[in-house]
C-alpha cells in the first residue's frame, strides 16, 4: 500500500541571500509558519515545479515534511528545525532577527 | 613566507574578475543554478543549510599579521564578525552574500589570498605541519614544498576534473601532527645516509571508508617530488573509479589494486613524467625556500618568564599545557586555543584576528599558524615575552589552557552549518568541555583527543580521535556513535566501534563514563589514555558504556 502522504512545504535557499525561504501562496517568506501548508500530493508536485522554476529567486527548492498544529507548520525533523531557527551553538545569524 | 610573484598576482585577479562575470550572469539569470554550481564551488562558495559559505585556503596554515588582520576586515565587511578556522587550516564565512562574493575574494586577494580548489575534484590545499619551520624535532621546514605543491596543482590542467577531490599533507618531523597517514597522499621528510628525501604514503583517508595510507615509496629523491606526485595523481585519474562516488576515492583505488600494483603503475608513469621535468622546479623550490628563511632570533633574559611562572599559578597552568618546544634556545611555540569551554571550537571573532595578528607583530617574528585541531599557533615566541603575551591572550578570552587536553576538541560544523550534515557536532562539543570544565578534572585527566563528526564524511576526523564521536541520523533522531583507540599520529590506527550509538541526552554521559573507566584502569597518572586502552583494550570500556548487555550476557 502506498504510503499516506504527510503535509509538506516548499523550502529553498534565497539566491542572493542564501538564507532559508518557504512558498506562500503568492511568494517567499523566511519564516516557516506563513508557509503554505500542502496537504494534497499532486498539488504539492506542481507547487515544487511552479517553484523550481524560479531560478532567479531561489536554489535547491524541495518539498520538507511539517505537522500541522493549529492551522501552523512545525518541522517534522529536527534537520527542518535547525533551519527553520538557526545554528544551535548560539543565537546568531540571519534567523536570530525572527524569533 | 612567501610573496606573490607578478605572475601569481597577475592569474588571482583573471580568477576573480571571471568569477564576478560569473556572479553577474547567475544573478542577471544567464546561467541556471546547475550552470553556476561547478564555477562557485571552484571559487570555494558553497550553500549551506542557512546561507553560503566561502572556504578560504590558508596554504599550509600559515600567515602573517597583514593576513589575518585581512581575515577579521572580510569577516566585519561581509559576515556575521567571525570566521571558523577548520580541520584542513582554512577558514569558513558562514553568512556571505552571493553578491558580496567577487569582493571578498578581491580583499583576498591584496593579502595573497585565494579560495580556489578548497573545493571540487580537484586537488585540495595543502597542509602541513602546525609547528613547521619551529618545531625542535623537525629535519626540514615543509612549507617551501608545500608552496611548490600549491603552485604545482593550482589550475593544473589535468587535474581538475578527477574522480574526486584529492588531498595532500606534508610533515618535516618524524612525529606526524599533520595527519599524513589520513590522506589521499602524505609526504614525511626523511634522512638516509646524510640525503634527504621523502616517504610517500598513498591512500589514506577518512570519511565512509576509513583507511590507513599505505607506503608506496620509501626514499624518494628530492628532486623527483613534482614527477613522482603527478605519476600518482595522473595514475588514479585514469583509473579511479568514476561509477561510484563513494568508491572514487584513491584510497579506494589502492584497496582494490593493491599497493604493489599500484607502485608499478605509478613507477611506469613516472618514467614518463620525470622526462617533462626539466629541473626548473627544482630552482623554483630553492626561490621558495629563501623566502622562507627563518626569523632573526633573538637572546635576551629569561627572568620574566621564570618569574611568572614561579609567581602566577594561571600563568604556570597556561605555559605548562599551551607550550611546545622550539628548536630554538630560548624560545616556544605558542599554541592559542579556539576552544574556551562551551565556545565553539575554531571559531575566531574579528577582534580576536586583529589582537593575535598584533602579538604576532609583536612577539612572534610576524608569523602566525593555524592548526588542522582548529586553534591559532604563534610558532616564534621568546620565553621572555611569554609572560605579556598571556596577559593580553587572557583579556581577550584566548588563554584558555587546554591544549591536547579533552576539551580541545575537533568538531566539523554539523548540523548547525552543514548542509551534509547528518547530526549536530559543535554543541556536543560545547557539552563536553563544559562538563569536564565545571569538575576541573580535565588537567587530571591529561591528554585525550576527542574528535566529532557531524557526518560519516569524518571531516572531524573522529576515525582517528581517541574517543571518537559520530553523530547521525537514526530515523529521525540524533544518534551518537563512538569509536575509541583512534591515533592520527605517525602510529595511525582507525579507532575501534564500542557498539550501539546513543542519544544527544545520553552521549555526554556516555563520555564520562569513558573517562571515568580510564581513570579507574591507568597504571599511573602519567599513563595517558590512548596507553591504558591500548593495554586494557575494549573490554573494560564496553562494559562501562553498555552494563545491562554485560548484564545479560552473564
Amino acid at each position: 500500500m502506498p504510503k499516506a502522504f504527510t503535509p509538506k512545504v516548499v523550502t529553498a535557499n534565497h539566491l542572493l541571500k542564501g538564507d532559508v525561504v518557504y512558498q506562500t501562496a503568492t511568494g517567499w517568506t523566511r519564516r516557516l509558519a506563513e508557509a503554505e501548508v500542502l496537504t494534497d500530493e499532486a498539488d504539492a508536485d506542481l507547487r515544487l515545479i511552479e517553484a523550481s522554476q524560479q531560478v532567479d529567486v531561489i536554489v535547491g527548492a524541495y518539498l520538507a515534511d511539517v505537522t500541522v498544529e493549529n492551522g501552523i507548520p512545525k518541522p517534522a525533523h529536527f534537520r527542518e528545525t535547525f533551519r527553520a531557527t538557526g545554528p544551535g551553538n548560539y543565537a546568531h545569524g540571519k534567523q536570530v532577527e525572527l524569533h | 613566507m612567501y610573496r606573490y610573484s607578478e605572475f601569481d598576482t597577475a592569474f588571482l585577479a583573471e580568477r576573480n574578475a571571471q568569477f564576478r562575470a560569473q556572479v553577474a550572469r547567475r544573478i542577471a539569470g544567464n546561467l541556471t543554478e546547475d550552470e553556476f554550481k561547478p564555477l562557485r564551488l571552484m571559487n570555494g562558495l558553497y550553500l549551506q543549510l542557512h546561507a553560503y559559505m566561502l572556504r578560504v585556503a590558508i596554504p599550509y596554515g600559515t600567515l602573517d599579521s597583514a593576513k589575518m588582520r585581512k581575515l577579521a576586515e572580510i569577516a566585519d565587511r561581509w559576515d556575521n564578525g567571525y570566521g571558523h578556522f577548520t580541520t584542513r587550516q582554512n577558514i569558513q564565512y558562514n553568512w556571505p552574500e552571493l553578491r558580496d562574493v567577487p569582493d571578498m575574494l578581491d580583499a583576498l586577494a591584496e593579502v595573497g589570498m585565494h579560495a580556489i580548489q578548497t573545493s571540487g575534484n580537484t586537488i585540495r590545499n595543502v597542509t602541513a605541519d602546525h609547528f613547521a619551520g619551529a618545531a625542535a624535532d623537525e629535519i626540514a621546514d615543509p612549507r617551501p614544498v608545500a608552496e611548490l605543491l600549491r603552485q604545482w596543482s593550482t589550475d593544473h590542467p589535468e587535474f581538475q576534473f578527477m574522480p574526486r577531490k584529492f588531498k595532500i599533507a606534508i610533515t618535516g618531523a618524524p612525529n606526524d601532527r599533520a595527519v599524513t597517514r589520513a590522506h589521499d597522499i602524505g609526504i614525511r621528510m626523511v634522512e638516509r645516509d646524510g640525503q634527504r628525501g621523502y616517504e610517500i604514503i598513498v591512500g589514506g583517508g577518512l570519511g565512509r571508508t576509513p583507511m590507513i595510507g599505505k607506503v608506496i615509496n620509501d626514499f624518494l629523491p628530492e628532486a623527483d617530488l613534482l614527477p613522482y606526485l603527478e605519476a600518482i595523481v595522473s595514475v588514479w585519474n585514469q583509473i579511479g573509479r568514476r561509477d561510484n562516488k563513494y568508491k572514487a576515492r584513491i584510497k579506494i583505488t589502492v584497496h582494490e589494486n593493491g599497493i604493489d600494483e599500484i607502485r608499478r603503475l605509478v613507477d611506469a608513469r613516472f618514467e614518463e613524467t620525470r622526462k617533462t621535468f626539466s629541473g626548473v622546479d627544482q630552482q623554483m623550490l630553492r626561490e621558495i625556500e629563501a623566502q622562507f628563511a627563518a626569523p632573526a632570533f633573538v637572546q635576551k633574559s629569561e627572568a620574566p618568564f621564570k618569574d611568572a611562572y614561579h609567581t602566577d599559578p594561571v600563568f604556570r597552568s597556561w605555559a605548562d599545557t599551551n607550550l611546545t618546544a622550539h628548536r630554538t634556545s630560548g624560545y616556544k611555540i605558542v599554541s592559542i586555543s579556539l576552544k574556551k569551554h562551551g565556545e565553539t571550537p575554531g571559531d575566531a571573532t574579528s577582534d580576536q584576528m586583529r589582537l593575535m595578528a598584533d602579538l604576532a607583530e609583536e612577539y612572534a617574528h610576524d608569523e602566525l599558524r593555524i592548526s588542522h585541531e582548529q586553534n591559532v599557533i604563534l610558532p616564534h615566541v621568546h620565553v621572555a615575552d611569554l609572560p605579556a603575551l598571556h596577559a593580553r591572550l587572557k583579556a581577550a578570552g584566548l588563554a584558555t589552557a587546554n591544549i591536547g587536553l579533552i576539551s580541545d576538541i575537533i568538531a566539523c560544523p554539523g548540523m548547525d552549518y552543514c548542509a551534509l550534515a547528518t547530526a549536530r557536532s559543535i554543541p556536543i562539543a560545547q557539552e563536553i568541555a563544559t562538563a569536564f570544565d565545571d569538575l576541573k578534572r580535565e588537567h587530571d585527566i591529561g591528554q585525550l583527543k576527542i574528535k566529532i563528526s557531524g557526518c560519516i564524511n569524518a571531516c572531524g576526523h573522529h576515525h582517528v580521535g581517541h574517543i571518537g564521536i559520530l553523530g547521525l541520523d537514526r530515523a529521525g533522531v540524533e544518534n551518537y556513535q563512538i569509536t575509541l583507540g583512534g591515533d592520527h599520529t605517525e602510529n595511525a590506527k582507525v579507532g575501534d566501534r564500542v557498539g550501539p550509538g546513543f542519544s544527544a541526552a545520553e552521549i555526554v554521559p556516555a563520555v564520562e563514563r569513558i573517562v571515568d573507566t580510564y581513570l579507574d584502569l591507568r597504571a599511573s597518572a602519567d599513563e595517558p589514555f590512548i596507553d591504558t586502552y591500548k593495554r586494557t583494550g575494549i573490554d573494560p570500556f564496553k562494559a562501562a558504556l553498555y552494563p545491562d548487555t554485560r548484564v545479560a550476557a552473564e
